[in-house]
């Protein structure tokens, strides 16, 4: 068989940062529903995601699909103190932000915004993008997760000093580094294998 | 995990058993324990698939280059060395970023107010003589995992077709994109690490 990309439907593609709900289209063949193996529900993690397009090609290569997911489950949603929730998810957003993942930033963004209650903030992150002021811990957050997405990357000390001044502990500040890392990951499997559609 | 494997993250950070890091690594465990996972699913996993040990791992060496991450790139050119990589596709490996440094992120974005921010920035294509080095397979893959090193808002299908065209499959190429978002993962988790380590 020789493999081709697909031609998306015929769909509005974003043009702003936004807390919408996006669709998102894949550029390549995802595994038929029916095709799903064991393995690749094994990958799945989630029965659900096997409705998802962008999980079902992934689980092209399950096993990788499936450290994925619970490395990404364990850095957001371990409840065992460190970064509140709702900090992970900036963290997660302006990663999003500063790579330019309008899908990641929107899926991330609603989630800050929840946690948060400070739904006027994220989005003008969303509008004006990672220079925004928002306070002073929230600022921080924010440049160290833009330092760490930096190609090389630019976080050091004075990153670390920031946010410990901010009132992070260690732990914390790990969070926000993992946060920032796994984002980098997502972004760029979002980003390439397909595109977002306003729904 | 076999008890005999060392945990990549922790040996590139420097954490040893018993200090904060190590704590704190702890209080994550499951993402601690599939990082690792994720490694090895990458780079040795139960069936090699459409992608060979040696486009994996010279891939990895190349992204890890491109961070200007000393320590990884030494870890994934011993590893490089041990899949069995010709000191043609070692070279070439050299040549290939001495032709492609950057800084990101920067690229493009959908016609439109974001516009405004559109960064301009390097599209990498190999030399002839690195493609050459390289092989076409290897060399489609280094031009494509530069963009989504450094400007991976600017991927399109297009880039998509130019690897299918090389002779990678849909599943390679879901797997030569993990392998990019994974090391971009694991470079920032070991960066941020260290540098938390030391600012103590």
């Amino acid at each position: 068989m020789t493999d081709t990309t697909l031609t998306p439907p015929a769909h509005t593609a974003p043009t702003v940062f936004t807390r919408d709900q996006l669709d998102w289209l894949p550029w390549l063949e995802p595994l038929a529903v029916e095709a799903l193996t064991e393995r690749h529900l094994a990958g799945l993690v989630d029965a659900a995601r096997a409705k998802s397009p962008y999980f079902r090609l992934l689980a092209r290569d399950p096993d990788v699909l499936g450290a994925r997911t619970r490395t990404d489950k364990d850095i957001f949603y371990n409840p065992d103190a460190g970064l509140p929730r709702a900090e992970r998810e900036l963290a997660a957003t302006a990663t999003s932000r500063s790579n330019g993942c309008i899908y990641c930033a929107s899926v991330h963004a609603r989630f800050a915004a929840t946690y948060s209650k400070r739904e006027a903030d994220v989005q003008r992150l969303l509008d004006d993008g990672v220079g925004v002021e928002l306070d002073e811990r929230w600022n921080a957050i924010v440049a160290a997760s833009v330092a760490l997405t930096a190609t090389p990357v630019a976080f050091g000390p004075q990153h670390v000093e920031r946010l410990r001044r901010a009132g992070l502990d260690d732990l914390a500040i790990a969070d926000v580094i993992h946060a920032a890392a796994f984002f980098n990951w997502a972004n760029r499997l979002m980003l390439s294998l397909g595109e977002p559609a306003a729904a | 995990m076999s008890a005999a494997e060392s945990d990549v993250i922790d040996t590139l950070v420097g954490i040893k058993p018993g200090t904060t890091l190590d704590a704190i690594r702890a209080r994550r465990p499951d993402a601690r324990t599939h990082a690792q996972v994720s490694f090895r699913a990458l780079f040795t996993p139960q069936d090699l698939g459409d992608v060979s040990a040696v486009e994996r791992f010279a891939v990895a060496r190349f992204i890890a280059g491109l961070h200007d991450a000393a320590e990884i790139t030494a870890f994934y050119a011993d590893g490089l060395a041990a899949s069995g990589a010709s000191d043609a596709v070692r070279t070439a490996i050299d040549a290939a970023l001495a032709e492609s440094r950057a800084t990101g992120p920067y690229g493009r974005y959908p016609a439109g107010p974001l516009s405004a921010e559109d960064t301009a920035g390097p599209a990498y294509r190999a030399s002839a003589e690195t493609t050459h080095g390289l092989g076409r397979r290897l060399a489609a893959a280094f031009e494509h995992t530069h963009m989504l090193v450094f400007h991976p808002r600017d991927a399109a299908a297009p880039a998509l077709q130019a690897l299918l065209d090389a002779g990678w499959s849909t599943t390679g190429i879901v797997t030569l994109s993990q392998l990019v978002a994974f090391l971009s993962f694991q470079i920032r988790v070991v960066a941020g690490l260290r540098t938390l380590s030391r600012a103590a």
